[in-house]
């Protein structure tokens, strides 16, 4: 067994009635890409903030390498190497693509003086990398006169500027064209020929099931089931398996889940 | 190291690109003063090329300008402010208590300083963790306080001689030679804050807060400490704004400071910085300050009765607010 980055221990949220997030257990080892799906709803996104330290989970655990850490919060899940691409890409749109990078990690000189030479040099870099090509677009562009993919590229560069062990992305391709989509999949390909860990989040299964080697169903603020790439065979047979875990009652034990998969082709 | 890069990134007309992209507003409100004060003169080419009328003006837009650039922190970060008259007046209040009882100088101006910063404080802490809306909180309490202060002083002005005699006072205001102190002080206020705003970490979470605090919340900043430390820095504002107005007129009254709360907010829209939030302009509120200074002595000396003011001032901030509508794109 590889050792765990992350664990969940019975995470719950829970808005006034609404149970988001109902006990999930969850764990991330290093250097693999697990995929979570699930319904509109599911409660994937709310998960992502407990983890990024966004949102305060309402009960249960969070492990960083085996050890539970006391007052989560964004700053710790940045400092325990995790970096998150929010499904709503949390940018400040009238700002420029340089501060919206180093948003709450600005580098300074002395006295919290801003580097601004180096951050836009760093922005720069970076959006070369991301794949950034045209000239009109600086670290200096406000990040409302940009695209909608290219929007994401600015969330996904501030993602993986950190050298982060863990990059959560919650449907970082929907919206983006079939390109952008394949640069965003290299993207991925390389950060685990890295080394790092990626928990994907996306709609389109078929991606999904070409990026990870481990899925995770979400129903109704759990866990559902958990394959692996070789257990699931196909991206069909992953779909098929989202519809039974909908379809069956929210208390259906996944051993029975399981049971009914081995019918599917 | 400085790393050039194929598209000229580095190079002088990017930096040129870049004043004017960071200075757009505060470029226009200076073109708008500019034809202003154009305007003036040729309404009255006699009074306005007599350096007495810059000298009158000058006095006391000190006094705005402590006010107006805080106000553009608290609006850029999403805020409004309308209890800096009232913590003006607090703080200008102690300061005056402490030079009649003959404290030292500058203890009496620290004294207003800790004040103006203790009240901002307070007011920014009850704002933002009560979770009210700053317009009618920051409303209430100003009433509030200048209530406290009315009913301490039972309306009665303090009268501080002394201030014209001091030698460390005269150092903030006075006029060698005919040029008001006070305004190199602005000035080092305004540079101080122009830094804080645009290259300092506090300005950078002041302009993603008030732009977008769920993105800044999720990116790790605690929206409500930066709003607090806004309305602090109001707070530092409005404490110098009294004891300079105490200083330039050796008196202070209750009142102090009621007289600026509509041409301060004005000052700030008027300078460019737009009412939603995320962006704003320090100078160019300044350059407000002084457009709104200018207007209200310049109608009297142009001859007008001083009826038109209120009439003028008006038309200046509607005339503003067209001319920044090409300036304020408005990203979603
Ligand atoms: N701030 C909130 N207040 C109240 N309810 C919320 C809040 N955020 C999420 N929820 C509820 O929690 C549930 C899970 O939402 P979540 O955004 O996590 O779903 P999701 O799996 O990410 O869905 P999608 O695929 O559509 O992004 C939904 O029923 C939603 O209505
Ligand atoms: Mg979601």
């Amino acid at each position: 067994m590889t050792e765990p980055l992350i664990e969940l221990r019975d995470l719950r949220k829970s808005y006034g009635t609404v149970l988001a997030v109902g006990g999930v257990n969850l764990q991330v080892n290093k250097g693999e890409v697990v995929g979570l799906i699930g319904d509109n709803g599911a409660g994937k996104s709310t998960l992502v903030k407990m983890l990024a330290g966004a949102i305060t989970p309402t009960s249960g655990e969070i492990l960083v390498r085996g050890k539970p850490v006391a007052g989560w919060n964004a700053a710790k899940s940045r400092a325990a190497g995790i970096e998150t691409v929010f499904q709503d890409r949390a940018l400040a749109v009238q700002q420029t693509i340089a501060r919206n990078i180093f948003m709450g990690r600005e580098i300074t000189t002395f006295g919290g003086l801003l580097n601004l030479g180096r951050q836009r040099s760093e922005a720069l870099h970076l959006m070369r990398e991301i794949g950034f090509t045209s000239n009109a677009v600086t670290p200096d562009t406000v990040v409302g006169q940009l695209s909608g993919g290219e929007r994401q590229g600015v969330a996904i560069a501030r993602a993986i500027y950190y050298n982060a062990d863990l990059i959560v992305l919650d449907e970082p391709t929907t919206a983006l064209s079939l390109t952008e989509t394949e640069k965003v999949f290299s993207f991925i390909r390389t950060l685990r020929a890295g080394g790092r860990s990626i928990l994907f989040i996306g709609h389109n299964i078929h991606h999904v099931f070409d990026i990870a080697e481990r899925f995770l169903i979400m129903d109704r603020g759990r866990i559902a089931l958990a394959v692996t790439k070789a257990q699931a065979g196909s991206a069909r047979r992953l779909i098929a398996l989202m519809e039974e875990v909908a379809h069956s009652g929210e208390n259906t034990p996944p051993v029975e889940l399981a049971a009914r998969l081995k019918g599917v082709q | 190291m400085n790393k050039r890069t194929p598209d000229g990134f580095n190079a002088n007309h990017g930096l040129i690109r870049r004043f004017i992209q960071l200075n757009r507003a505060a470029i226009g409100t200076f073109g708008f003063f500019i034809v202003m004060m154009l305007l003036f003169f040729c309404g009255n080419p006699h009074v306005f090329s007599d350096w007495r009328i810059y000298y009158s003006v000058l006095t006391v837009l000190p006094v705005a300008i402590f006010l107006v650039v805080p106000l553009v922190f608290i609006v850029t970060v999403g805020e409004i402010d309308l209890s800096f008259p009232s913590v003006m007046a607090f703080a200008a209040w102690i300061f005056a208590l402490g030079v009649q009882a003959g404290y030292p100088p500058a203890a009496a101006i620290l004294a207003g300083v800790a004040v103006g910063l203790a009240l901002g404080s307070a007011i920014g802490l009850i704002v933002v963790y009560g979770e009210f809306s700053s317009l009618v909180a920051t409303l209430g309490l100003g009433f509030l306080i200048r209530g406290a202060i009315m009913i301490a002083t039972g309306g009665r002005s303090i009268a501080a001689t002394g201030i014209a005699k001091d030698p460390t006072l005269r150092l903030l205001s006075s006029s060698p030679g005919g040029f008001p102190v006070q305004m190199i002080w602005a000035a080092v206020f305004v540079a101080v804050s122009v830094i804080l705003y645009n290259r300092h970490r506090f300005g950078a979470r002041v302009h993603c807060v008030g732009d977008n605090p769920e993105s800044a919340r999720q990116m790790g900043i605690d929206p409500r400490l930066v709003r607090v430390g806004t309305f602090v820095f109001m707070g530092f504002g409005a404490g110098l704004a009294g004891i300079f107005s105490t200083i330039i007129n050796f008196t202070w009254w209750p009142t102090a400071g009621d007289s600026y709360l509509l041409p301060t907010l004005a000052a700030v829209f008027v300078g460019g910085t737009p009412t939603w939030g995320g962006v704003g302009t320090v100078l160019g509120g300044t350059i407000g300050a002084a457009i709104v200074s200018f207007t209200q002595v310049g109608i009297v000396a142009a001859g007008l009765d001083g009826f038109y003011v209120q009439f003028f001032n008006g038309l200046i901030i509607i005339l503003s607010l067209i001319g920044h509508r090409w300036n304020q794109i408005r990203y979603r």
